[in-house]
């Protein structure tokens, strides 16, 4: 085994052991925080296919994590409200089904990344950063005017929505959702990387020049991994609604997209793990530091400081060593 | 015999600079058509006008007979133009290997898979594997390019070249930045070459290009002032004039 692989094992096993360790310990507050670092790591891994794998650094993903919220929000409303939703002709009632709130929040999702990243990429740089920005800003807006699902107040779901088979009401075992799904992405993101897509994305990143003189249509390939990359977001966004039985306009805000690219940045740019280990960082960071100051965020702003400046290749890069 | 790659009258102007007049050349099978001409004389424009990185303002590029002139640059390459570049574009984080397979796969228009195994891909690593040993840079195949010298970037952006199995090839001074050795050893493999692909081959390099040409253009303020064979172009006295740099005797 390489020490990149032992380092991944070791990562994936940290988040597990500590839930358990706080269902043996029966500290059901410390399985939330795991859920928590295991949802926002989902997020940061739908990211970094975009920004890791193919360079398109979007600061616009908080839009696919919010509107993955609000489709969990949105279908679990119609159906404790007990008031339809009328779609022109068709009539639907709302669902507490996590599998298919799973599914319209991946649609939804994946629809707008499909737009939003059909009109980014014909820019680049700096460009395609504040393009992005703009499209996450215009739909936070939207949200916050928006008022039949609670506009600025957000919307609550009062009891968590359901899968067949578990009691998602127990912590752990909504844990386990969240990890497994954690890992489905990790496992489609590795494939991703080594198919011949992967390869494509992977030199369209390092040289355009070079993507084009081989034939490969860059922009198509950008957008496709783009959709996929907003897609895997907006799961987590529905996760993370479903884990606070809340959705506001916050989670579309543009800090959340800074937040998700934090986790990206900090574990390591284009390493699998790296999201995973920046997002798990982030949240025992915000939970340690939190309780000793209201403004934790400043030893943030260092910590990530020195990760830029003395480790590129982020938490993962350090541990791991080697080149990506 | 119709050529295998064609410009018609391609002009282009940025400003008061006329960077390309009137040009009109064409690559026959079986050829290597070399274009020379001193710094500053429309050799890049020219290039980027055929392989559709910048549009003409007026005139035509026209491939295997079909206009291509409003294609992509990908799309060029995919109907069958490959390039090298003077200065190397290689994906520099990945294997030597990795990038000719890349080559590879660029030509056989698979690059949506997702499934797949692309190192796994028999038919990528055969064609991949091939190139890199037509250059010799076997030896060197799990090399990070990064990590490769400067002639051995040189070699592998004509394997990538040869992956695309193209019906022309367009080489961009491939020897710049050679030593002699190097020049030596590149000059053999496209004299070779050329029976899989024409060239248009452009550089500076007059030992190789007396070499290696069939014919030679000779491009000065974007206008092609003269083409013909090494010793007619060795013989003219226009050329010497303006390129060569000699008093007309």
């Amino acid at each position: 085994m390489s020490r990149a692989a032992v380092v991944n094992a070791a990562i994936a096993l940290s988040i597990l052991a500590v839930p358990l360790y706080a269902l043996a310990a029966d500290e059901p507050f410390l399985i939330t925080l795991a859920t928590r670092a295991a949802i926002l790591a989902l997020a940061g891994v739908g990211l970094n296919i975009a920004l890791g794998q193919g360079g398109l650094v979007s600061l616009g993903h908080a839009a696919f994590f919010g509107i993955g919220g609000y489709a969990m929000g949105i279908v679990a409303f119609h159906a404790q409200s007990f008031t339809p939703l009328m779609i022109g002709p068709l009539e639907f009632q709302g669902s507490k089904s996590m599998p298919l709130i799973w599914l319209v929040a991946i649609l939804s999702s994946g629809a707008a990344a499909l737009v939003i990243g059909a009109l980014s990429l014909r820019t680049s740089g700096v460009y395609f950063i504040m393009i992005t920005l703009a499209f996450g800003q215009m739909l936070f807006y939207f949200a916050i005017s928006w008022p039949a699902y609670g506009g600025e107040d957000g919307l609550s779901i009062y009891v968590r929505n359901g899968f067949p088979g578990l009691n998602t009401l127990d912590p752990i075992q909504f844990f386990g959702i969240c990890f497994a799904l954690l890992g489905a992405a990790l496992w489609i993101s590795a494939r991703l990387a080594a198919s011949p897509f992967g390869l494509a994305l992977a030199a369209a990143r390092q040289s355009v020049a070079r993507a084009q003189a081989v034939g490969l249509n860059v922009p198509r390939i950008q957008l496709a991994a783009f959709t996929i990359s907003g897609m895997i977001t907006g799961l987590a966004g529905a996760l993370f609604a479903d884990l606070n039985r809340f959705v506001s306009p916050t989670m579309l805000s543009w800090q959340m997209s800074g937040e998700i690219m934090v986790f990206v940045i900090l574990g390591g740019t284009a390493r699998l793990f790296g999201p995973v280990a920046g997002a798990a960082l982030y949240v025992l960071l915000e939970h340690l530091l939190g309780g000793i100051s209201e403004f934790w965020q400043i030893y943030l702003g260092g910590l990530l400081l020195a990760v830029v400046l003395f480790a590129r290749g982020g938490l993962v890069g350090l541990l791991a060593g080697g080149a990506r | 015999m119709t050529p295998v790659l064609e410009t018609r009258a391609l002009c282009k102007t940025f400003g008061a600079l006329e960077a390309s007049r009137d040009v009109s050349l064409s690559v026959r099978p079986g050829e290597i058509h070399a274009l020379i001409g001193p710094n500053g004389a429309g050799k890049s424009t020219l290039i980027s006008q055929i392989c559709g990185t910048q549009p003409p303002d007026s005139g035509t590029v026209h491939l295997m007979g079909q206009d291509v002139t409003h294609l992509s640059a990908a799309a060029r390459a995919r109907a069958g133009l490959a390039r090298t570049f003077q200065i190397s574009a290689l994906a520099p984080e990945l294997s030597v290997l990795q990038n000719a397979v890349l080559g590879a796969l660029g030509a056989s228009g698979g690059s949506f898979r997702m499934a797949a195994r692309v190192m796994g891909d028999a038919a990528l690593l055969v064609e991949a594997d091939e190139a890199l040993d037509r250059v010799g840079l076997t030896a060197q195949r799990d090399t990070r390019v990064s990590d490769l010298s400067h002639a051995q970037r040189r070699l592998l952006e004509v394997a990538v070249a040869l992956t695309l199995r193209p019906k022309v090839f367009l080489m961009d001074e491939p020897m710049a930045g050679l030593g002699a050795d190097g020049s030596r050893a590149l000059t053999a493999l496209l004299a070779d070459l050329r029976n899989e692909a024409p060239i248009l081959l452009v550089e500076h390099d007059m030992d190789a290009v007396f070499v290696l040409a069939d014919r030679i253009s000779v491009l000065v303020y974007g206008r092609i002032i003269t083409t013909g064979s090494p010793r007619d172009i060795r013989a003219d006295a226009a050329v010497r004039e303006a390129y060569l740099g000699e008093e007309t005797p």
